[in-house]
């Protein structure tokens, strides 16, 4: 009796509204750091409730499968998120995003062999969801690849792959056409009569997965912030072009919450690069290397080179120093060495704070995340907006492996490729320190003016070495 | 018409996306886009639906792996997003 109560429809679509409305909140309480961790709870018990209803469903027959999947998903996402380390992050996100995509793709696909009479608006629905958890899955697997460098970063062009990029969308609206409207031009050209909406199927997967595909190879290492955040909102399009699939609300509005943030979040990159989104998609910024016009045959100057010893005397007189942190930071795990340094100076008088570039490393926010967990508090971390006005101020600006987010030719050189990008103006403080391997081009491969100016001086070495070094300077 | 309710839903969902979090500090971006990723896992209410309904043994098997994916994507998106915002603090 009480078990047929719950399995009520009205139980159960009550229960998908009151999810959703966790969803809401949860989502709202992210967006401010005091109410980000129980916004996740929030947004983690109207998961819960949407998955316990949905178990209860009278439609469910048998558990053992279900079971399997839970248990075997769930034990692998934990130990995923216990074990990945804060520099790996960017990783984790992208594949969790082309997960999520699949789960969506492969929902599209059950429901097709599972549709007893044809239906429009379920046809149109299942192809939709193919698609775009297609091209999401795919998508992800290369910037996963190229994230953890087990595919090379710099940004892969051919010659027509525009044009390929552009044959194969069409392609797969004209098949979404014949899918949904089980009109097959092959059939009615050549008599294939062998072709069904199956068929169409495993096709429409098979051009999505390449689009993904053809979509993520031409990003760069510098332009990754902007893709993994436009492959987050897929996988939200993706789970919501589901919830048309089953016919299911609490999908859809879940769905579209994270399509809008993950478009959200797109648009700060895009701006914060001073590109539009199609240029980062198409454009293969930094495929070219740093041959550009504008480099040769300048005349630069000298670069000065700075010892420990030396930047320690500097730093130990200063009164306020920024530091500027950078994917070098990153690849160095120089970030609790940076940590120690902030507090030395701090205890020395000096005040400190931390400049974040929105498109610093590889996925947006992936500076922040590396000094919370190297325990710096997050109301020293500020933003290029709020930074920029003070600057002359500033005794030492320390640019620890950041090199395009920093350029003065974003301001300067018209011919630049960045020019007008908005930066961290940290050429015009007193001094500016920059750690650096050695002369490199930085990963978009254009050329630095900063490490040419007068009150730059560069400290050559890994970024943690150099970093450590002036923390035992202040400790002796 | 269920067609244009689910529809409408969409609609007004996608703008209330776009109200509630159309101001993010920079600080919040990556837990922010993992949170959001969990909760794009939502599909697993439709996985579980094919795989444990009265239905063909491909539609099971497909809706049985979409299971196991949206899972992992739930619970690993959930715990890390957690992982991470434990660590944002202000001293």
């Amino acid at each position: 009796m009480i078990l047929e109560a719950f399995q009520n429809n009205t139980f159960i679509n009550l229960s998908y509204i009151l999810a959703s409305v966790l969803f809401i909140f949860g989502l709202k309480m992210l967006s401010s750091p005091d109410t980000a961790q129980r916004g996740n709870f929030v947004s983690s018990l109207g998961m819960l409730l949407a998955v316990v209803v949905t178990l209860l469903s009278k439609e469910i027959v048998s558990f053992q499968f279900i079971l399997i999947g839970l248990i075997g998903g769930g034990a692998v996402g934990a130990i995923a998120a216990v074990r990945i380390k804060m520099t790996s992050m960017p990783e984790l996100v992208a594949l969790l995003n082309g997960f999520g995509g699949a789960s969506s793709l492969l929902v599209a696909s059950a429901e097709l062999f599972a549709l007893t009479a044809s239906n429009l608006v379920a046809m149109i629905a299942i192809g939709i969801a193919t698609i775009i958890g297609g091209v999401t899955f795919s998508g992800s697997l290369i910037a996963f690849g190229k994230l953890s460098e087990i595919m090379p970063g710099k940004p892969y062009l051919f010659v027509g792959q525009k044009i390929l990029t552009g044959l194969i969308i069409l392609l797969l609206l004209l098949l979404l056409f014949q899918f949904s409207s089980g009109i097959f031009f092959a059939e009615i050209l050549f008599g294939f009569d062998w072709i069904n909406e199956q068929y169409a199927l495993i096709l429409l997967i098979a051009l999505s997965l390449l689009l993904g595909i053809l979509l993520a190879i031409p990003i760069g290492g510098a332009d990754m912030p902007v893709i993994i955040a436009l492959l987050n909102s897929y996988s939200g399009l993706a789970a919501c072009a589901a919830g048309f699939v089953i016919g299911n609300n609490v999908l859809i509005v879940a769905g579209s919450l994270v399509g809008a943030s993950g478009l959200i979040l797109t648009n700060i990159m895009c701006k914060a690069m001073n590109r539009s989104l199609l240029n980062v998609l198409f454009g293969g910024f930094g495929a070219t290397d740093s041959s550009s016009p504008s480099g040769e045959g300048k005349v630069q100057g000298d670069v000065k080179p700075i010892n420990i010893a030396d930047s320690y005397l500097i730093l130990e007189a200063a009164s306020s120093v920024l530091i500027v942190p950078g994917y070098g930071m990153a690849v160095s795990q120089a970030q609790h060495s940076v940590r120690e340094l902030g507090e030395l100076l701090q205890d020395n008088g000096c005040e400190v704070k931390y400049a974040i570039h929105p498109v610093a490393g590889r996925m947006p926010g992936h500076m922040n995340v590396l000094l919370a967990e190297a325990n710096v508090s997050y109301d020293v971390l500020v933003e290029p907006q709020d930074v920029n006005p003070i600057m002359d101020t500033i005794d030492v600006c320390i640019v620890i492996g950041a090199n395009d987010v920093v350029n003065p030719d974003a301001r300067e050189d018209e011919s630049s490729p960045i020019y007008g990008m908005p930066v961290i103006e940290v050429d015009r403080a007193k001094t500016v320190f920059v750690l650096k391997r050695s002369m490199a081009s930085g990963f978009a491969g254009i050329e630095n003016s900063l490490f040419f100016k007068q009150n730059t001086r560069m400290l050559f070495g890994d970024a943690k070495e150099s970093v450590s070094g002036l923390v035992s300077e202040f400790k002796s | 018409m269920e067609m244009m309710l689910l529809l409408f839903v969409l609609v007004l969902s996608i703008f209330l996306g776009f109200e509630l979090i159309n101001k993010v500090p920079s600080t919040l971006h990556t837990p922010l886009m993992s949170g959001a990723n969990a909760i794009s896992g939502i599909t697993l209410v439709g996985a579980i639906l094919s795989s444990g309904g009265d239905s063909s043994s491909i539609t099971i098997a497909l809706g049985t792996i979409a299971v196991f994916l949206a899972s992992l994507n739930v619970v690993g998106g959930y715990l890390v997003t957690n992982r991470m915002l434990r660590m944002f603090k202000k001293k």
